[in-house]
């Protein structure tokens, strides 16, 4: 749930400072051609494979892999790959410079010993990153994720320095859809998003850290979203869990921080066979317990006790690095968890705005 | 063959106008000498400058062989200071570009009046034979002095002007120079009018008169 | 009060009365200091402008790809190295024309900001300073310098270049080079109409082999290699460097003289002083005190002037290196105030060097020993003697350079050194020209004239040696402007002899227009040519192809041929060279140069003067089967003189080409002689200034000397020369010795201008000119030169003339 990237773009585009900054007032722009760009509506049917490829229209988009990985030797290891696409102005994608879309990639590789992040920016138009659904392919410069057209089977690969991936994603389940079949609110106030996933792939495949490589297998999880509506006011950072339970469930949750005021909570509870149930705010309690210094001197939480009571859950998150910043044009956290409790397994934790 | 009458001369000063010669009468016979005595502003130098036609009175009469000074022009006193008269200052008298033998014949050719035989004798009898190529800086006190004197009757002018010739030099060298002075301007013919304001030196001149506040105020034989 | 400071104001007192002396100090720093620091504002602006230009882009993005054949490649290059992971940015570059009354072209730079490495700062701000949203969105934004701006002199920020295309709005930044204008990628191929074309790619990679279906297109180019700029206009700031440093020791010279004489005049003082109990340390420091009170007075007044200097100059200096280098120089200063200030350490500095020997000699200087001002004639003879050793060696330097040197650097050297070797040795030469008149002279009168000058000669020698410099150096410049002109005027009417000339927007129009005026039947010569550029040897080379046309024999001029040279190049075997391209190659008539993988035989070589590229001249057919990316750039053609303005009109109208790109024979023949006649505005107007420098230091000298010189006229007045004649022969004495230097100066004038064409413009461009001999200028620069000691000496005389005879009498007796 990338759901704070248009604010990330959106800086992107008037210049870069950390967040949480103040929003420039020239953010204000951007919004003022909001009406222009397609909206989020309930009750719209998502089509496949049409929807796995890029919306124009709409603002803010991305297409989004965690892997949670174990070598040979049993180590645990993290893969992150990300595409966001961000419109400049509503309307359709061009051939040329003047294309509306920007494109930024994310990759990370979190494994013994460290965490590597990469990241690539390209203007759409001229074919240096995009997203095709027949077959499906979506890249920026050399990295890619593609495959077949429902993307049961998808190859992902990127690099940066010093580290690299190539994973094969299977998936046996279904695509699972978040809130009401697809339309997922992000606030209390309106704000929503279309948001399915794929979070049943099964990977295999190698890591490459400093010219070693290693055969891998594990679990991945696809997010896929995208939106046009920015961040409503007062909202300073968000916190997201994607969980896989050893019992072959999954389990989604997020929070939306609020400046005052109580969080926004949300989440989807996956069963082992693919059935989908959502989660509301206050079937969730997510409680910070420790907290880690990152390169940039910030302190962020990186072990939590998670709570769904409904499903039985009570456990205590713990980042395998925490250290895992992601020290990109616009820095946060994003790495792969463990967690032991009332049941255990693995996933992903990202945090934003610390 | 000089005689000055009722010479009158001031001279403009930061205080107001400063009458230094007020009144003053002389007289010299041809092949006389004079000796100018008075204290420091007396006005001693102004009455020589005067006759030098070096600079002009304010009134009175300059009269050498009974022809009056003050009418002349510029270029006439020039002509007379060339032809008629050689002067001997206290220093500053060579001019340094020049070396000894130039500067000894200097005004005899300027006045076209150069007799070789004469200025030989001169410059035998002043020492200054063995001087001859060297410049003015090389020479003591004593031997410019003996140089103006040879450049000064060099070309036997009717009257010397000497202004305190020997007022450097110490007293066995100026008795010395003053002696050899009388002799050649003797020899040569001319008159002499010498400011001093020594008496020892003053008593071996023919005439002394003393300048006292613009006027001369006592002239002994 | 402290030691120090009774020692200032006995020292300083001399000054009340010595007031010409101070100005003659204060003006020699004054000079020196305005002089260098205006030239050096010059070469600084040009150079910071270069730097700007080309530091557009900025940053870790060491290396650049560029395309193997010079030209711009597909932008699908430039994919495929992405999705090879290759971190590079695209940039393209291209002159956009803008008409008006004043054709402007510039500089269009189209850069890809999301690419480029985050550390990159493009016009001095950094990447993340960027508004992205409005520099790659639509409108866009078009940055431009505000001198830029200015030159276009359009209003609301929206300016259409000469093909009707509109530019983003224009946003200025204060900080990018003149005659750029930067804007997004995308928005300048549509400007340039390179659509898909990329100039370079930036890379930020660390060095890996280029896979090979890329490196059979693109190459990578070392970082260092953008100084072209640099590097083609070092030849022009050095030689306003070289005038500047000559203004510079002129300026010395004066203070030098003046402070040695004040030491002089003020022996005794110094002397009654250290008698006093002042220590020599204290003394010293009061001395050196003083001097930096000079230094700094002299340095406040020479850098205001040194700026004015500058901005008067600048206009003239930025259209000459716009005219022959290309190079886009701001018109204004705007230099930091740092810059300035450090204008007042030369100053200081150049101060100490003028009155270090000096405060040393006062060191030196003995408790009791007499004052000897006349002393001169015992240190004369040595002191000549040391010179002309000193001379003698400079000589030999010169000597060496010309035989063995070959960069401008060993040309300016050897120039330095025979004007310093000259001017070493003037004092003796004049001494000498006098010893020998004083021996063919008689009479008392004329005696003392060579005498006296000859011991005037050491307090003169300075001033007069200045005087030489800068009557050579006018003479010098002068010949090899004037030199230039002819050969230059006689060459551009050889060269110009086409009625129209036609810039065609590419290939594709060329080749119509061409077309259509072949069906013309007014149009009786019709010459198109292709070109190319390319590198040889790291030196940007334009190759031209001529069609075969019995036009070229008549129309370019060449210095040297092989028989058959027209016939030979027609083949396509062989190739002409500009003269500086052949030098810079070291090839001569016959020899083989490998071009496009053919050896191609050397036919002719050709003068090019003012381009700063080498210029190769082959066969038409041949550049375009062998080089691809030759184009049609350039139509010329005659026709009956009556019909050129309806040609011209037709032409434009069926063609959409603006005035720039149709120019008829005149007018680009004034352009030439335009971007000429400013080129050497600058070097003239210095020039000039050196003489009169020189003029100052020879009033001065003069003038310090009428003081001293009394003492030497009072005997002679005394003696029964009139004032009138003795001021006649000080000017006549003046006017002799300042003829003599003029006439020493005329030879080593030409000597100069011989070294200038021959030595330093051979180094500096490539190319060698005839030496003319003008006799009109050199009988100018004589009487301008001699008119200058005229009135030097004017003052000083008059000055003389209305002396009262009482002061005259002073010098005899100190009482009345």
């Amino acid at each position: 749930m990338k759901f704070n990237v248009c604010v990330l773009i959106g800086l992107l585009l008037l210049g870069g400072c950390d967040p949480p900054a103040p929003v420039p007032k020239s953010f204000a722009g951007l919004g003022q051609d909001a009406a222009a760009f397609k909206q989020v509506t309930r009750n719209h049917p998502l089509v496949f494979p049409l929807d796995h490829a890029a919306h124009n229209g709409f603002r803010i988009e991305w297409w989004y892999v965690t892997a949670n990985l174990r070598d040979r030797q049993g180590r645990d290891w993290g893969a992150q790959w990300t595409l966001f696409r961000s419109a400049l102005r509503a309307g359709p994608e061009t051939s040329d410079w003047d294309s509306p879309n920007l494109w930024m990639g994310h990759a990370a590789l979190t494994g013994p010993g460290g965490h590597q992040v990469s990241e690539s920016l390209a203007r759409g138009g001229i074919g240096q990153a995009g997203v095709e659904a027949q077959p499906f392919r979506a890249w920026i410069n050399d990295w890619s994720l593609q495959g077949s057209d429902d993307i049961s089977h998808l190859q992902m690969t990127a690099s940066g320095k010093g580290f690299a991936y190539r994973l094969n994603l299977v998936s046996p389940g279904p695509l699972v859809l978040h809130g009401a079949r697809g339309y997922s609110e992000k606030s209390g106030k309106g704000q929503a998003s279309y948001y399915y996933s794929q979070p049943f792939y099964q990977v295999s495949g190698e890591v490459e850290r400093d010219g070693q490589r290693l055969t891998v297998t594990g679990n991945a999880w696809l997010d896929r979203e995208w939106s046009s509506q920015p961040l409503a006011a007062g909202q300073s950072g968000w916190d997201w869990f994607s969980l896989h339970l050893d019992s072959g469930a999954k389990l989604m949750l997020f929070r939306v921080r609020e400046t005052q005021g109580t969080p926004y909570r949300a989440g989807t509870w996956i069963s082992a066979e693919g059935s989908a149930q959502a989660l509301q705010g206050e079937q969730i309690q997510l409680q910070e317990l420790a907290w880690s210094k990152q390169e940039n001197g910030r302190e962020v939480p990186t072990r939590w006790r998670v709570q769904v009571p409904a499903h039985d859950v009570d456990v205590q998150v713990d980042a395998l690095e925490p250290n895992a910043w992601m020290s990109t044009r616009f820095p946060y956290w994003e790495g792969p968890v463990r967690f032991n409790g009332s049941v255990s397994g693995k996933g992903y934790l990202e945090m934003t705005g610390y | 063959m000089l005689v000055i009458e009722q010479l009158y001369k001031s001279f403009s000063t930061a205080q107001g106008p400063l009458a230094v010669l007020q009144g003053v009468d002389l007289q010299l016979a041809q092949g006389g000498s004079l000796a100018l005595m008075g204290e420091s502003g007396s006005g001693k130098s102004t009455l020589l400058h005067l006759v030098a036609g070096l600079d002009r009175a304010d009134r009175g009469r300059i009269l050498i062989d009974g022809q009056a000074l003050d009418g002349h022009s510029e270029s006439a006193l020039s002509r007379w200071r060339r032809h008629g008269m050689g002067l001997v200052f206290q220093q500053y008298n060579l001019i340094s570009s020049l070396d000894v033998a130039a500067n000894l014949a200097f005004q005899a050719r300027l006045a076209a009046r150069l007799d070789r035989q004469w200025l030989d004798y001169l410059t035998t009898r002043l020492g200054l034979a063995s001087l001859l190529p060297r410049y003015p800086e090389q020479l003591s006190g004593g031997q410019q002095q003996r140089v103006a004197i040879g450049r000064a009757l060099a070309a036997r002018p009717a009257l010397v002007l000497a202004d305190e010739p020997t007022g450097s030099l110490d007293e066995a060298t100026s008795d010395e120079v003053l002696a050899l002075m009388l002799q050649l301007v003797g020899e040569a013919g001319s008159s002499l009018l010498m400011v001093t304001h020594s008496p020892r030196l003053a008593a071996r001149l023919e005439q002394r008169c003393v300048l006292r506040a613009g006027r001369v105020q006592v002239e002994a034989r | 009060m402290s030691p120090l400071l009774i020692a200032l104001q006995a020292l300083l007192s001399h000054w009340r009365r010595h007031r010409l002396q101070f100005f003659s100090i204060f003006t020699g720093l004054w000079l020196a200091t305005a002089l260098w620091t205006g030239v050096q504002a010059l070469n600084s602006q040009a150079r910071a402008d270069y730097a700007r230009a080309s530091a557009v882009l900025t940053g870790p993005a060491q290396a650049q790809l560029v395309a193997r054949s010079g030209e711009r490649f597909e932008q699908s290059l430039y994919l495929q190295l992405r999705k090879l992971g290759w971190q590079v940015s695209p940039v393209l570059e291209g002159r956009l024309r803008f008409a008006g009354e004043q054709p402007l072209t510039v500089r269009l730079i189209g850069i890809e900001p999301l690419s480029l490495p985050p550390a990159m700062t493009v016009a001095g701000t950094p990447l993340q300073g960027f508004d992205l949203q409005a520099f790659i969105g639509t409108p866009g934004q078009a940055w431009i310098g505000p001198d830029t701006l200015r030159q276009l002199a359009v209003t609301a920020g929206q300016a259409t270049s000469s093909d009707g295309q509109r530019l983003p709005p224009l946003v200025v930044q204060p900080q990018l080079a003149p005659g750029v204008i930067v804007v997004d990628i995308g928005h300048a191929q549509a400007l340039l109409h390179a659509s898909g074309q990329l100039s370079r790619l930036l890379s930020s990679d660390e060095a890996r082999p280029l896979p090979a279906e890329i490196a059979e297109r693109l190459t990578l180019q070392a970082p260092s290699d953008d100084g072209d700029l640099q590097r083609l206009t070092d030849s022009f700031h050095l030689n306003l460097t070289a005038l500047g440093l000559l203004a510079f020791v002129v300026g010395l010279f004066i203070a030098h003289a003046a402070i040695g004489l004040a030491l002089e005049q003020r022996r005794g003082l110094i002397r009654n002083l250290r008698t006093c109990g002042i220590s020599l340390k204290t003394l010293l420091l009061g001395l050196a005190l003083e001097l930096g009170v000079f230094a700094v007075l002299g340095g406040l007044a020479g850098v205001a002037s040194g700026y004015g200097l500058a901005a008067l100059l600048l206009p003239d200096v930025a259209a000459s290196l716009r005219g022959l280098y290309g190079a886009q120089v701001a018109g204004q200063l705007s230099l930091p105030a740092w810059w300035w200030l450090a204008g007042i350490v030369v100053s200081v500095l150049g101060a100490l060097l003028a009155g270090a020997s000096s405060v040393l000699r006062a060191a030196r200087l003995p408790l009791l020993a007499l004052a000897q001002p006349q002393a001169w004639r015992l240190a004369q003879g040595p002191w000549l003697h040391r010179q002309a050793l000193v001379a003698a060696f400079l000589l030999v330097v010169a000597l060496g350079c010309w035989q063995w040197g070959n960069s401008l650097t060993s040309a300016l050297i050897l120039l330095a050194a025979l004007l310093l070797a000259a001017a070493l040795l003037l004092p003796a030469l004049l001494d000498g020209t006098l010893a020998w008149l004083a021996r063919v002279c008689h009479g008392p009168l004329k005696e003392w004239f060579i005498a006296d000058s000859r011991q005037q000669l050491p307090a003169l020698s300075l001033a007069l040696m200045a005087l030489l410099l800068a009557l050579a150096a006018s003479v010098g410049v002068g010949s090899m402007t004037e030199g230039f002109r002819k050969t230059f005027s006689g060459w551009l009417d050889q060269r110009l002899s086409a009625d129209l000339y036609l810039t065609p927007q590419d290939t594709t129009q060329a080749l119509q227009i061409t077309d259509w005026l072949a069906r013309q039947p007014a149009v009786t010569t019709l010459l198109p040519s292709w070109r190319a550029e390319i590198r040889l040897q790291q030196w940007p080379v334009q190759v031209q192809g001529i069609i075969d046309h019995p036009a070229y024999p008549a129309r370019w001029p060449l210095l040297e041929q092989s028989p058959q040279a027209w016939a030979q190049l027609a083949s396509g075997r062989a190739v002409m060279l500009s003269e500086q391209l052949a030098r810079r190659l070291n090839l001569h008539l016959g020899d083989k140069l490998q071009l496009a993988n053919q050896a191609m035989t050397v036919v002719g070589l050709y003068a090019d003067y003012g381009n700063p590229k080498g210029h190769l001249l082959v066969n038409a057919d041949w550049l375009r089967g062998h080089l691809a990316q030759a184009k049609l750039s350039n139509i010329s053609l005659n026709l009956a003189p009556d019909r050129v303005a309806a040609l011209r009109a037709d032409l434009q109208q069926r063609f959409a080409l603006d005035d720039s790109r149709v120019v008829e024979q005149a007018t680009l023949k004034r352009w030439s002689s335009e971007i000429f006649s400013r080129t050497f505005a600058a070097t003239t107007a210095l020039n000039s200034l050196t003489l009169g420098v020189a003029g100052i230091a020879l009033f001065i000298s003069l003038l310090t000397l009428s003081q001293s010189r009394l003492g030497q006229l009072a005997p002679l007045w005394a003696l029964g020369v009139r004032r009138t004649q003795l001021v006649w022969l000080s000017l006549g004495q003046t006017l002799m010795l300042s003829s003599l230097t003029v006439l020493l100066a005329i030879p080593l004038g030409l000597l100069l201008a011989w070294c200038l064409v021959a030595v330093v413009n051979v180094q500096a461009f490539g190319w060698r000119l005839p030496l003319h001999v003008f006799a009109a200028q050199l009988l100018q620069l004589a009487v301008l030169g001699l008119l200058t000691s005229l009135l030097a000496s004017a003052w000083p005389l008059w000055q003389l003339a209305r002396r009262q005879p009482s002061e005259l009498l002073r010098q005899f007796a100190d009482e009345i």
